[in-house]
């Protein structure tokens, strides 16, 4: 995984979160984790996951925690 | 097959409901009240002689040939300008009215050439058939006097002789030939809208003119070919019509340009196209065309269009050309063995929005079913994919919601981000009929558009919002909608969540959202926008167009939502005259997006994670389907770069000069072992193909494309494929030679296939295209005729969704670096990346882009008109030569990217939309400076691209 790729992902995860925030966090985080399970092909959620293990630099809190959500309800599953 | 002929009934049809009943020639006809004497009688079969009527035309009167006898009137009155009476008694053939058009049309004669054999209109020619109709024996007067026929007249110059006027490649204006019927000036003004053309001159001085009696070429003319449509002579000839002949047979077809959908007869002889003509009952053009349909089309036959297949091992080696055979086996050979070593996701595939419905539909069938994985995606990535997501969540449907017609019921024209004159030029032109009869009009651009002042038409309001703030100037047009009490509540509390709405009415009213606090970064004054969203809201029926400038944006699908949002809290959906209309780009990007082509989606919009859609595939294909949604084109050049996709095939399709951030797509392609490029040309994509399959044009194959307002029209084959097969025919040869065993003999088994497959598609077939002309989906039972509005009496996901918008600015910010914001569009003569029109005469109108630049920018930096510039951003550098104009605002600067030399795409980034990573062209922070020419990587790049489409010779046969 490139660097430049990861960056690519973590901008789009931010990018998502924020568009997402204004609905407030009840609805907002089980949106973003939908939409990313929605659309993310699994390389990218498996980066993201890595990433999100390895400290998540750069993620913003919100996309964050949609992000631990979706990883621990597949971790889960 | 014969030549199609359409009836002229003279004026154009009455809208009106209540009937009259008259008389003519003792036969009873009943038509609509408003109906001229002349169009009844040709609904009866009689063809009153007529010259200066046609029936796309207001009657005009002036030819005095279709006089009519009305017992108990006097005179003998024009019949185009008299309309139907109750009871009226008409007679159209008396000795009276016998000896008035006989002296008439010896006077026309009396002025015009009698080269009728060699004349290129012979076997087409009103006036031939008008001398014909009133028994037209001799012209007493003889040629010897005042004329405009001879260039000499008795030794000397005939002053009232003009040349011919060749300036335009597609049509010939031969003045001599002119009976001066006005039906080309009509033309210009009534449908086309451009009034280019007029009459100089009073009595037998008249003459047309284009412009201030300039050459066709030089003046304001579009081309657009309603002229030369409407000439009953030879005055205003196509150029081909004159090298060829007449044609002999014709076949209904659809247009491969825009997301219009204009419907043409191509008009034959043999396998030769003479002139393609657009058809008066097609529903989206109504008889209309512009330069790109009318008359681009000979791209189809140039040089360069590859008809052999070719293969290459590394792409700096020159290209071989070879069998289909070993071209399809090398594609079959490569996808396994990369699939092998790398595992089955490595690979995947872009369908075509230029292809028809059924091709795109195979190729998505092919990479789910055949390569086993999710990875499709088609050009919609990059222009309308926030329209699918926006208007599927808040209306549930991923389309737009009228159909063209709808326009003649609007009151209130709401365009943004759309230059339809341009871009969709035979709407464009619908448009602008409906705006002089009245509508009022609304632009939200940053640039000024023809259309906001444009001849008889003026935008009430001119919005020049700041690039990127689209969410904000929406926003806030709701803003002054719900503050000032405009909303419509009864239609909300009817058919929208009503808690929702609430909601949303109280973010909208926070006084963030106001105008006032707005205007300091959209840039649009907050009166401006207070008046317009007034005149929306209550100025009756408002319509919404919207075009890639609502979706090129990082939130592209928040504006799509903010629209929606204005539609719904205005009651403005459900009926004709009103809705949120997407302007699509290409011919069948409606169709490609219907077909399955996302990464997410099989037909119809539904997910690949859902068990029981994916059940009916799976069972029907017999293959497994991947639950699991697949990767975007952005994300198959990361994943292409990163080493994890390493094969794809794309048809149709130039993702090196179309995508954005050309040497990211670049460097995706290189890392790739092998790419399949299947196209008409070695596109600039195929520099880094390893094969190259040569596809086939609209005039080669059969199928179906769906346009802007989801109407399915049939393409039909008029020629053979000079490659051989349709390009529907080589994906299947492709899936055969991976043993998937299809054997789809015509695309229509391929569109019962996907009517089986689709709920809104089950009623659709090739035969009920054929019994009802088009169809617009949703087609099934509950529909069986199709549906032309959308979302009537609820919407298709049950109430409307109202979402808050928040406006996000663009992380693309300006700075002292890069001061300046590019924005990026295109322009009537030329389409998309250009790879059709580049190849046709259209290149005289636009040879090559330029940059727009405002005279204060461009004075800060040493700019003038006409001269290089170099354009510099985050992302890379190209030069071009600049236009100094005040259609831009200071601190925007404006470019198309119709031109591989220019390669717009080079400064353009890696931003895109939050929710469908539609990138975001239409925001660009940058730097123009002085240049002196092309950048050294325009150089290198063109040296690369003819590098890399050599072909090697074929060896001597011994």
């Amino acid at each position: 995984m490139s660097h430049k790729t990861l960056d690519t992902l973590v901008m789009m995860a931010n990018q998502i979160a924020r568009n997402m925030m204004i609905q407030g966090e009840e609805r907002a985080l089980p949106q973003i984790s939908e939409h990313i399970r929605l659309y993310w092909d699994p390389r990218m959620r498996k980066a993201i996951d890595a990433h999100l293990d390895a400290g998540g630099e750069g993620l913003d809190d919100l996309a964050r925690r949609a992000l631990t959500a979706l990883r621990d309800e597949r971790a889960a599953s | 097959m014969g030549l199609i002929k359409e009836i002229d009934f003279g004026t154009p049809a009455s809208k009106a409901v209540k009937m009259v009943t008259l008389t003519i020639d003792g036969v009873a006809v009943t038509v609509p009240e408003g109906t001229s004497i002349m169009r009844a009688a040709m609904e009866m079969g009689t063809a009153i002689p007529k010259l200066c009527a046609t029936d796309m035309l207001d009657a005009f009167g002036s030819c005095r040939l279709c006089l009519i006898e009305v017992e108990g009137r006097n005179g003998t009155p024009a019949s185009c300008t008299t309309p139907v009476a109750e009871g009226i008694v008409v007679h159209t053939q008396t000795e009276r009215l016998k000896s008035i058009r006989k002296g008439v049309m010896e006077l026309y004669i009396s002025d015009h050439p009698l080269d009728c054999l060699t004349c290129a209109a012979n076997g087409d020619c009103e006036l031939q058939d008008m001398a014909g109709a009133v028994g037209l024996r001799e012209v007493r007067y003889g040629y010897e006097g005042d004329n405009h026929v001879f260039a000499k007249q008795g030794g000397a110059a005939n002053d009232q002789w003009l040349p011919k006027d060749e300036s335009n490649p597609y049509f010939s204006y031969d003045p001599s030939k002119c009976i001066v019927c006005n039906r080309c000036v009509r033309a210009c003004e009534e449908v086309q809208g451009t009034f280019a053309l007029t009459i100089s001159g009073r009595g037998f001085d008249s003459r047309v003119s284009p412009g201030m009696s300039e050459a066709f070429f030089e003046s304001e003319c579009v081309s657009c070919g309603a002229c030369v449509q409407a000439c009953p002579t030879a005055t205003l000839t196509e150029k081909k019509v004159i090298e060829v002949g007449q044609p002999e047979h014709s076949v209904i077809t659809t247009c491969a340009y825009c997301g219009v959908g204009c419907t043409f007869k191509a008009e034959m002889r043999g396998e030769e196209l003479v002139r393609m003509v657009p058809w008066k009952d097609g529903k989206a053009n109504r008889g209309h065309s512009c330069v790109k349909g009318r008359f681009a089309w000979g791209y189809a036959s140039h040089r360069d269009r590859i008809t052999k297949p070719m293969v290459r091992d590394k792409i700096t080696d020159p290209w071989r050309e070879t069998t289909w055979e070993e071209a399809i086996g090398r594609v079959a050979s490569e996808f396994n063995r990369i699939q092998d070593k790398y595992g089955r996701t490595a690979v995947g595939g872009i369908t075509s929005s230029r292809c028809t419905n059924e091709e795109t539909f195979l190729v998505q069938k092919l990479i789910r079913a055949g390569f086993g994985t999710n990875n499709v995606d088609t050009c919609a990535r990059v222009c309308h994919s926030p329209t699918g997501y926006g208007l599927k969540t808040t209306f549930g449907t991923s389309a737009g919601t009228q159909d063209f017609d709808s326009v003649e019921d609007t009151d209130v024209i709401l365009v943004i981000g759309a230059n339809p004159t341009d871009g969709h030029p035979v709407f464009g032109s619908r448009m602008k009929k409906r705006l002089r009869e009245g509508a009022r009009l609304i632009v939200v651009d940053p640039r000024r558009i023809d259309l906001v002042r444009t001849p008889h038409v003026k935008a009430d309001h001119h919005l020049a919002l700041r690039p990127g703030t689209n969410v904000a100037v929406v926003t806030s047009m709701a803003h002054v909608i719900v503050t000032e009490g405009l909303a419509d509540e009864a239609f909300i509390a009817e058919r929208c969540d009503l808690l929702e709405y609430r909601e949303w009415a109280a973010f909208v009213a926070d006084p963030r959202h106001a105008p006032e606090t707005t205007q300091a970064f959209t840039g649009v004054p907050a009166e401006e926008l207070r008046r317009a969203a007034r005149l929306y809201a209550t100025g009756g029926n408002g319509a919404i167009y919207y075009g890639l400038g609502v979706t090129e944006h990082s939130q592209g699908s928040t504006t799509v939502m903010a629209i929606a949002n204005l539609a719904m809290a205005t009651g403005n959906i459900g009926r004709p005259g009103v809705g949120v209309n997407p302007l699509r780009g290409q011919n069948n990007v409606q169709g490609a997006c219907d077909m399955g082509s996302f990464p997410h989606e099989l037909t119809g919009y539904r997910h690949v994670n859902d068990d029981a859609t994916r059940a009916i595939f799976e069972t029907l294909w017999g293959r497994p389907l991947d639950k699991e949604p697949g990767l975007r084109i952005p994300n198959m050049l990361d994943a292409a770069v990163d080493g994890t996709f390493k094969a794809i095939y794309i048809q149709g399709e130039d993702i090196l000069q179309s995508d954005p951030n050309t040497t990211h797509v670049a460097a995706g392609l290189e890392a790739m072992e092998c790419v399949v490029v299947q196209d008409l040309f070695l596109n600039e994509t195929a520099n880094y193909a390893h094969v190259f399959l040569p596809g086939s044009t609209f005039l080669e194959k059969d199928g179906t494309f769906t346009n802007a307002e989801r109407r399915i029209q049939r393409v039909r084959r008029v020629m053979s494929p000079k490659n051989g097969y349709a390009d529907w025919e080589i994906t299947q040869l492709i899936a055969n030679a991976l043993g998937l065993g299809w054997a789809y003999a015509h695309p229509s088994e391929i569109m019962d296939e996907i009517a089986y497959l689709t709920p809104t598609f089950t009623g659709v077939s090739f035969e009920t295209l054929e019994r009802l002309g088009s169809v617009q989906w949703p087609c099934n039972e509950e529909h069986p005729e199709g549906t032309p509005i959308m979302h009537v009496d609820r919407f298709v996901r049950g109430r409307g969704q109202f979402v808050l918008t928040e406006y996000v600015p663009t992380d693309e910010r300006t700075g002292a670096r890069f001061p300046l914001i590019l924005t990026t569009g295109r322009i009537l003569s030329q389409y998309n990346v250009g790879a059709q029109t580049r190849r046709t005469d259209n290149s005289l109108w636009h040879e090559e882009d330029r940059l727009e630049i405002h005279p204060h920018d461009a004075e800060q930096r040493g700019v003038n008109d006409g001269e290089w510039v170099k354009i510099q951003s985050r992302a890379g550098e190209t030069a071009l030569r600049a236009v100094v104009t005040d259609r831009v605002a200071p601190g925007v600067v404006y470019t198309t990217f119709h031109h591989p030399l220019t390669q717009a795409n080079v400064i353009t980034t890696d931003f895109s939309d939050w929710a469908t990573n539609c990138p975001e062209y239409k925001v660009t922070a940058v730097q123009v400076s002085p240049s002196n020419g092309p950048t050294r990587y325009q150089e290198d790049y063109d040296a690369f691209t003819k590098q890399s489409r050599r072909i090697a010779t074929a060896e001597a046969a011994e």
